[in-house]
């Protein structure tokens, strides 16, 4: 996936470090650290003594929103702005010790839906910065379809997010729009609310943001809300997204950067991280996610677009309830590569029997490929074979094959004679049969 | 009209990916194209002028350039360029090509190209009028006319699912590995494709949907089309408006898949990077249940998408809209091939009489020809016919350097030889060995130089400034005994040649300005016979329409020396022949002719 959530305190450090480029007429204090333990707030404060004599404001840094109305915002002890140092780190301690249940939506303040359970594990220490409600504004940029948007408004905060429609106002820019067009039209429309004071400001900070936004290769750029008092601006919440494809020509601009897995995502198992890292290492693909690892339908197929295909008919066939696992290889993995993948998903496969005591069914499928060498890559799947025979026999697992493409004859006569030499169930198809009819002939048996 | 690409297309091939041209040229030789469909290579960092590829059994050499400014320059037919460069620098081969112009069709086939990259490349293209295919596609094809790198897998596969002739399915996808399975389930269940492609499965692709499938609808050999997509996305509305709105009326047959993304939150990435669903009108269901209720052909799933085929191919063929196809001969591409070790392009031996670069012997041997061993120098060192001026002058430069004397390094080596009793070639080859920097090797200098002089527009005083500081008495100036006032008559006769026929001689005009200021420094220091031979060779590939580049290269590989070898090589043999015919005896060299100076060898 090309566009990658960030944290608010990258997405600050990132604008913080090209501040003088694109906003040069304003000045910001990027007063911000990042920690995960009370402690590492105590240390972070030697070095940057606003966090001494500053109050504070902490929320989780966990690519989530609503964190006001789940409670996850330490801006009072007493009265707001009374936030030392000590308490901050006291909160954040407290935070931590156990899972949160964070809501994702409300009607007004009841959360409504099933909440998210997971463990907080970053949060973002600010100065408390008091200010006028009217002080406060939007902005943000996204690409909508082929075009890039730019959201503007004169009320910052939940105000925005629930009047959208009447408060905000969009400026659509086409990939080729010039910085003079781009000036242009940003000047005119400038939303008739912003204060008469603030106008010129407020064109020169969107016409900066949205060049920051073009230039440093954001997918999704939000501050909700920023704080315009004069040319001094504080950026109060941000919400980024990158297109991490871009991340090559980006090193020396974006700096370090993660993208974490957002708060209530399962862990990823050791066995997707183990494919995960493999897959980095090709250049060929290796995706793996696990749906229901209980489950006993399998499939191991070749190609982005064959392995949607066989999902999708698994799922019209069989329901989703009983399919395992999504993924793929593709672009001509060697036969070490496809042996790990297929050494993987039979691991997890041959864990539990199925508890109703039927068959496993193990999907070796795919389309006629155009350049991977079909005998190459099953001679890893034999490989893999080989090693699990036993505990495949010992699950109870029906394997169907179908694929075409180079060399696909003496794939399928390898794999065909492998599996029964070893004693496993198996049956094989070519490009004469439709490429998904072997999910059908797996589940009318 | 209408069609992408025609049995003529040829393709400029950026990057030297070997498998995939020889599938396009197999392609090309099963379906008896007169000319194989990749015209040139670039490849930045070879240093080869070509690569071998098989064509049927035999090989063909597709020549390799370091740019695609050259290649183009050199093929401007070729209008497809097949960008196969990587993720870092696809976006500026691109860019790079829409510059330069020319280019109809380009094809990415990158994956995870920078987004606003793509999408200012795709947009550039666009107002150009140029068809982007991909990024991160596999490519298209027209079957039976030209075929992009791997798209369709092995010819076997090709031939399997008829993509070697042209069907009347306009078919296009988004994903590479089902376009080729789509094509299968075609050939089997009705009768092939007229145009195919994988637009690619980025999330900002060049043409879209849309784009092909109005081509197609202008495309008369195109009956009906096929359209895959994907969740993800909003492309396919705009097709569903093109069918409302009579924009297309040909029958569409569409299926998106990924319907089981529903099932899963957003966390779960199904297949490419353009397949993720933002709402619910980006759904796979959603888009299908539209295209249905617009009057497209959508089957209930994909697995009953065959029968949805054969269903609309079976109503067109009943109503005479489709005809029957008449299969086609095919070339055979041989099972066993084997890679030829020598490559000749100069002569041919294997017809009935051995030909000089395309020439009969016969042609150009006998005086009623009308040729002489100028003709014969210019087709076998040059592959072309030159002008007579040009053959008479090669002959008069032979003519010239044929000899000089005994006295010269070179003749005494060979007379040195025969006298020892050696053969004729043995004395011979001995006189040749001499020939080099310090002997003959003039001619080679003198161009050099002199070239790279007025190339760099020197001045006479700033070359001989330039030649002082590398340390090399200027190639070409200077004469033992002759001078401005006695004058070497070889060098004038030369001089008088050239200002009579040659159409023009700016380097000649140049180094007599040279050779005012050597001469006013030192009366013997003229424009000898080798530096004016050497100069008018240069001014001869000039008129004759040789780039500076290929005049550097005729230097750099030895091309002067040689017609020095050639006509010293007359010389030679007539001393070696001399001293057979005056039978002398082995040579001893003089002891008093020696300067003996040995000193007791030290002990270390």
């Amino acid at each position: 996936m090309a566009q990658k959530a960030i944290r608010e305190y990258d997405a600050k450090s990132i604008l913080a470090k090209h501040w003088n480029k694109y906003f040069p007429d304003f000045s910001y204090a990027y007063e911000t650290v990042l920690v995960t333990l009370g402690a590492e707030l105590l240390e972070a404060a030697k070095a940057k003594p606003w966090l001494k004599e500053k109050s504070l404001v902490v929320k989780p840094d966990m690519l989530f929103g609503k964190r006001g109305k789940n409670n996850l915002v330490l801006f009072k002890d007493q009265k707001p702005g009374d936030v030392t140092l000590e308490k901050a780190a006291a909160w954040i301690d407290e935070k931590t010790k156990e899972e949160q249940s964070v809501y994702f939506s409300f009607d007004g303040d009841t959360p409504t839906g099933e909440p998210k359970i997971d463990r907080l594990t970053h949060f973002i220490v600010e100065p408390f910065t008091p200010h006028d409600q009217s002080e406060e504004y939007y902005i943000s940029a996204t690409v909508v379809g082929d075009e890039d948007v730019l959201y503007l408004s004169a009320e910052g905060g939940m105000e925005v997010e629930e009047g959208w429609d009447e408060k905000v106002t969009e400026l659509a820019f086409s990939i080729t729009a010039t910085e003079e067009e781009i000036v242009q039209k940003v000047k005119e429309n400038i939303p008739a609310d912003v204060k008469p004071e603030d106008k010129e400001n407020f064109a020169k900070f969107a016409i900066g943001f949205f060049k920051a936004y073009r230039e440093l290769n954001f997918a999704y750029l939000e501050i909700n809300p920023f704080v315009m008092q004069g040319t001094k601006i504080e950026l109060l919440d941000m919400v980024a997204k990158l297109d991490d494809t871009a991340g090559f020509m980006m090193v020396e601009e974006w700096g370090d950067i993660e993208y974490p897995t957002a708060f209530g995502m399962e862990a990823k198992s050791p066995e997707v991280e183990a494919i995960e890292e493999a897959d980095a290492k090709t250049g060929a693909s290796l995706k793996l996610t696990l749906l229901k690892p209980e489950a006993r339908i399998w499939t191991m197929v070749a190609g982005g677009g064959a392995s949607v295909v066989y999902a999708d008919t698994i799922a019209d066939f069989a329901g989703i309830e009983d399919l395992a696992n999504y993924g793929e290889y593709s672009g001509g993995p060697t036969t070490g590569e496809t042996k790990f993948y297929a050494e993987t998903l039979l691991d997890l496969m041959t864990r539990e029997k199925d508890p109703q005591g039927r068959d496993k069914i193990l999907i070796i499928g795919g389309a006629i490929a155009n350049f991977t060498d079909v005998a190459k890559t099953f001679t890893g799947i034999i490989q893999a074979f080989e090693e699990y025979a036993d505990k495949m026999k010992d699950v109870g697992i029906k394997i169907y094959v179908r694929r075409g493409g180079p060399n696909y004859e003496k794939g399928l006569k390898d794999i065909k004679e492998a599996a029964d030499r070893l004693g496993l169930s198996i049956e094989v198809y070519g490009p004469e049969t439709h490429v998904t009819d072997i999910v059908r002939m797996a589940l009318e048996k | 009209m209408g069609k992408l690409f025609t049995r003529d297309t040829q393709a400029i091939f950026w990057n030297n990916n070997k498998t995939a041209i020889q599938r396009m040229l197999d392609y090309d030789y099963t379906i008896k194209r007169e000319k194989p469909s990749v015209a040139a290579i670039v490849a930045p960092t070879s240093g080869n002028k070509f690569e071998k590829f098989f064509w049927g059994g035999n090989e063909i050499m597709i020549p390799l350039y370091k740019s695609t400014t050259e290649a183009k320059a050199a093929q401007p037919q070729a209008d497809v360029l097949l960008n196969f460069a990587s993720f870092r620098t696809a976006y500026d081969v691109t860019m790079e090509a829409l510059n330069i112009g020319g280019f109809k069709t380009i094809m990415i086939t990158a994956e995870g190209i920078p987004e606003r990259l793509a999408r200012g490349m795709n947009a550039y293209a666009r107002e150009l009028n140029v068809t982007v295919i991909g990024p991160a596609t596999v490519g298209a094809i027209v079957p039976g006319a030209f075929k992009i790198a791997n798209i369709g897998g092995t010819i076997e596969n090709i031939i399997n699912s008829k993509l070697h002739r042209e069907g009347s399915c306009g078919l296009v996808t988004r994903s590479g590995g089902l376009f080729n399975e789509l094509s299968n389930i075609i050939a089997i269940n009705a009768d092939g494709i007229a145009e195919g492609v994988a637009i690619g499965g980025d999330r900002f692709v060049g043409s879209v949907f849309i784009d092909n499938l109005l081509r197609m609808e202008k495309n008369p050999d195109v009956k009906y089309m096929i359209l895959l997509g994907e969740v993800g996305g909003t492309e396919e509305y705009k097709v569903i408006e093109a069918v409302k709105s009579g924009k297309i009326t040909k029958p569409i047959i569409a299926w998106c898949i990924g319907t089981i993304a529903k099932y899963y939150d957003s966390g779960v990435q199904f297949g490419h990077a353009g397949a993720s669903a933002n709402g619910e009108m980006e759904t796979a269901e959603y888009k299908n249940k539209a295209m249905a209720e617009a009057g497209i052909h959508v089957p209930a799933t994909f697995n009953d998408l065959p029968a949805t085929i054969m269903e609309v191919y079976d109503d067109l063929k009943s109503k005479g809209i489709i005809g029957e196809i008449k299969e086609p001969e095919i070339n055979t591409i041989p099972k066993v091939r084997r890679p030829k070790n020598f490559i000749c392009t100069i002569s041919d031996d294997r017809g009935e009489e051995a030909t000089y670069a395309g020439f009969p012997i016969s042609s150009v041997a006998t005086p009623d020809t009308g040729k002489g061993i100028g003709d014969v120098i210019s087709l076998l060192w040059f592959k072309k016919q030159y002008p007579k001026w040009a053959t008479d002058f090669i002959e008069t430069v032979i003519k010239t350097v044929a000899d000089h004397g005994p006295a010269v390094s070179g003749a005494h080596n060979a007379k040195v030889t025969a006298r020892a009793g050696k053969s004729v070639v043995e004395s011979l080859v001995t006189g040749l060995l001499t020939i080099g920097p310090r002997f003959g090797g003039a001619i080679d200098g003198a161009a050099k130089y002199f070239k790279y002089a007025d190339d760099s527009n020197m001045t006479p005083a700033e070359f001989l400034g330039y030649m002082k500081k590398q340390g090399v008495p200027i190639p070409g100036i200077g004469h033992r005994i002759k001078s401005l006032k006695n004058p070497d008559l070889r060098v004038t006769g030369l001089m008088k040649y050239a200002a009579e026929h040659f159409p023009s001689h700016s380097l000649l005009d140049y180094a007599k300005t040279v050779e005012a200021l050597t001469t006013s420094k030192k009366e013997n220091l003229i424009l000898n016979v080798d530096g004016t031979i050497g100069i008018l060779m240069v001014d001869m590939w000039r008129a004759l329409g040789y780039s500076e580049e290929e005049i550097n290269e005729f230097i750099e590989s030895g091309t002067l020396n040689s017609f020095f070898i050639v006509g010293r090589s007359i010389g030679f043999i007539g001393h070696v022949l001399d001293e057979k015919r005056l039978a002398m005896p082995m040579y001893r060299h003089p002891m008093d002719d020696i300067l003996y100076d040995v000193q007791k060898a030290e002990k270390l």
